[in-house]
């Protein structure tokens, strides 16, 4: 047995104990505190938005209803018996689903070039001015404030129908939410390469370049995959507004009751979605191993 | 030659450095040496102007190093090469794009972005590693490398600069005895044969006394010592150091019991002192 840890006197061990547990439930009682505020905070806008669990087990029929009926052809056989039919329209969709995801991709670049750039104005250790910080800023919110529906709405009156739009939404939103999340990333850098970098008297691109961009590439990578993946599932109902993909059959066979077609789509819908997502995951688990080349 | 003018840095009411005034002549080597917290680091990073200047004139020739900005900012600051404790390099960088970096200045933003450096910037900072034994390291990431050999990198990428003054933090603290004396060889070298006013802080005296020309001596911000290495006697270095002396004066003596009273006394903890995390 060590001397040392029976060496401190009996009242001062008391009084360091005595401080640690008063700490340790000072956090505890804090906790609970937040635990009990959040509920109540559920109650509350659940009531005052008119969330009635009555109305939703009411009309839970109605639901399941509905999606029994997706799984039925024409001929009231199930839609598996005849794949060939219920994939009736397989080439069209195909077609669509590869632009929905040609938009997201598209979408998601642009985006996220202009959220790589905005980041560095936006993070407050590397920002170059307090006054473009506090815009650049701003401007974020903005980009993600709205859905990307309400974007790609707007952009359809102004430029018409099309993918076009569709990519502009996703760009703008994708900006916005990437923006936000890389800037916070770049906030949590070591800063000692950027003073190494900034000492030479290298200008602030070259600073940024050099000390901070090698640190958050393998982070920016990671949330871009990631954002991609939500960006084909944005892009999937742009065409619900007309702004391209695969959306605008949806809502046709939803609201003209092509039941059958309605499951088609989804289907395909829910397996590129899956594919993407898994694909991506494989990447970044990738990255994760190795990290990205700067 | 680098003129300190009553220079002053404040942190809030806190004064780091206070009313610092010393001229260092081109070519000399010179040791800042003071406790921790003494304002060294402080001291440095103002005259590469990493801090600003509070009061007081920091002036090199003609140039008001406390008044710069923009691009003659960047040009004073190519002018005197910073070396840093922790190295400061970029980890995920292979060592000679790290080098590199120290000919930002020289390169125009857009060169450098893309990292298409001329083949002379290459050649001066392969040569400038070869110096240090380090050119066979060029293309390894540089956060695989030993500290010593990271700060020799450090002095590379400074000595690219091709600066009239290096300003070096604490350059060997974090460092084993053996790279210790290679990176003091290494700044000792550089100031000899190319004539590079080197400023040096050091925690440790013995370091100082043998490498530097002079020595400044720093307490609580106020330059409290300017003389020659030679000069300065233990009982002066101990006074300096207070209850650092023993790791940093080379003969260990038993110090008055007393000293040890104070930090002991400080640490007694209030239970209402405890934070609530
Ligand atoms: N950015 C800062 N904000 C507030 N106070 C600071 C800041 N930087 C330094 N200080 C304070 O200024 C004083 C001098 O610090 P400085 O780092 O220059 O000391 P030092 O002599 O380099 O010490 P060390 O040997 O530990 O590196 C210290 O009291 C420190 O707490
Ligand atoms: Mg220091």
């Amino acid at each position: 047995m060590s001397a040392l840890p029976s060496a401190i006197e009996p009242a001062r061990l008391a009084t360091l104990d005595r401080g640690y547990r008063e700490a340790v439930r000072a956090r505890r009682s804090r906790a609970v505190l937040i635990g009990l505020a959040i509920v109540l905070c559920t109650m509350l806008s659940a009531i005052s938005a008119e969330v009635e669990p009555a109305t939703l087990f009411a009309n839970i029929g109605k639901f399941t209803s509905y999606i029994g009926r997706i799984f039925v052809l024409e001929n009231g056989q199930p839609v598996w018996t005849r794949p060939a039919e219920w994939f009736w329209g397989l080439e069209d969709w195909l077609s669509l689903l590869l632009e929905t995801v040609l938009i997201a991709y598209v979408g998601t670049a642009l985006g996220t070039a202009g959220a790589v750039v905005l980041a560095f104005f936006a993070a407050a250790n590397l920002s170059p001015h307090p006054v473009l910080r506090a815009v650049t800023r701003r401007w974020l919110e903005f980009c993600r404030t709205f859905p990307e529906l309400v974007f790609a709405l707007i952009f359809v009156i102004a430029f018409g129908l099309g993918p076009l739009p569709g990519v502009l939404a996703i760009a703008i939103h994708s900006m916005g939410a990437l923006g936000k999340l890389f800037s916070e990333v770049a906030e949590n850098i070591d800063l000692k390469p950027v003073e190494g970098v900034a000492a030479t008297g290298a200008s602030w691109p070259v600073v940024v370049r050099f000390g901070a961009l090698p640190q958050v590439l393998p982070n920016f990578v990671s949330y871009t995959l990631l954002r991609f993946e939500i960006n084909v599932r944005g892009a999937s109902v742009m065409g619900f507004v007309g702004a391209g993909g695969i959306g605008q059959d949806l809502i046709e066979a939803i609201r003209k009751f092509y039941y059958a077609d309605v499951s088609a789509i989804l289907v395909l819908i829910i397996v590129t979605v899956a594919l993407i997502d898994f694909i991506t995951e494989r990447v970044r688990h990738r990255l994760g191993d190795s990290g990205a080349p700067a | 030659m680098l003129r300190l003018q009553q220079v002053t840095k404040r942190f809030g009411d806190k004064k780091a450095v206070d009313g610092v005034s010393a001229v260092i002549p081109k070519g000399q080597l010179v040791g800042v040496i003071g406790r921790s917290g003494a304002g060294k680091s402080t001291l440095l990073r103002m005259v590469n102007r990493l801090e600003t200047v509070t009061e007081g004139r920091i002036t090199c020739g003609q140039i008001n190093v406390g008044t710069l900005s923009g691009r003659h900012l960047r040009a004073w600051r190519a002018r005197c090469a910073m070396i840093f404790q922790q190295f400061n390099l970029v980890g995920r960088l292979d060592v000679l794009t790290n080098v590199l970096i120290g000919r930002s200045f020289g390169v125009s933003t857009g060169r450098s972005l893309l990292k298409l450096w001329t083949d002379a910037d290459r050649t001066r900072a392969l040569a400038a590693l070869d110096r240090f034994d380090m050119a066979h390291l060029a293309a390894q990431r540089a956060d695989t490398l030993s500290g010593g050999q990271q700060q020799r990198v450090a002095i590379a990428r400074a000595l690219v600069q091709e600066p009239d003054i290096i300003l070096a933090d604490e350059p060997v603290a974090s460092l084993d005895p053996r790279n210790t004396r290679l990176v003091m060889d290494a700044l000792q070298a550089i100031n000899r044969e190319l004539g590079i006013t080197v400023v040096c802080n050091l925690h440790s005296l013995d370091l100082a006394r043998e490498y530097c020309d002079r020595l400044l001596g720093l307490a609580a911000g106020r330059l409290v010592l300017d003389e020659a290495p030679n000069a300065l006697s233990n009982a002066r270095a101990r006074e300096l150091y207070g209850l650092e002396a023993a790791d940093v004066v080379g003969e260990p003596e038993t110090l008055p019991v007393a000293a040890y009273a104070m930090p002991l006394g400080s640490l007694s903890v209030a239970p209402s002192g405890v934070p609530a995390q």
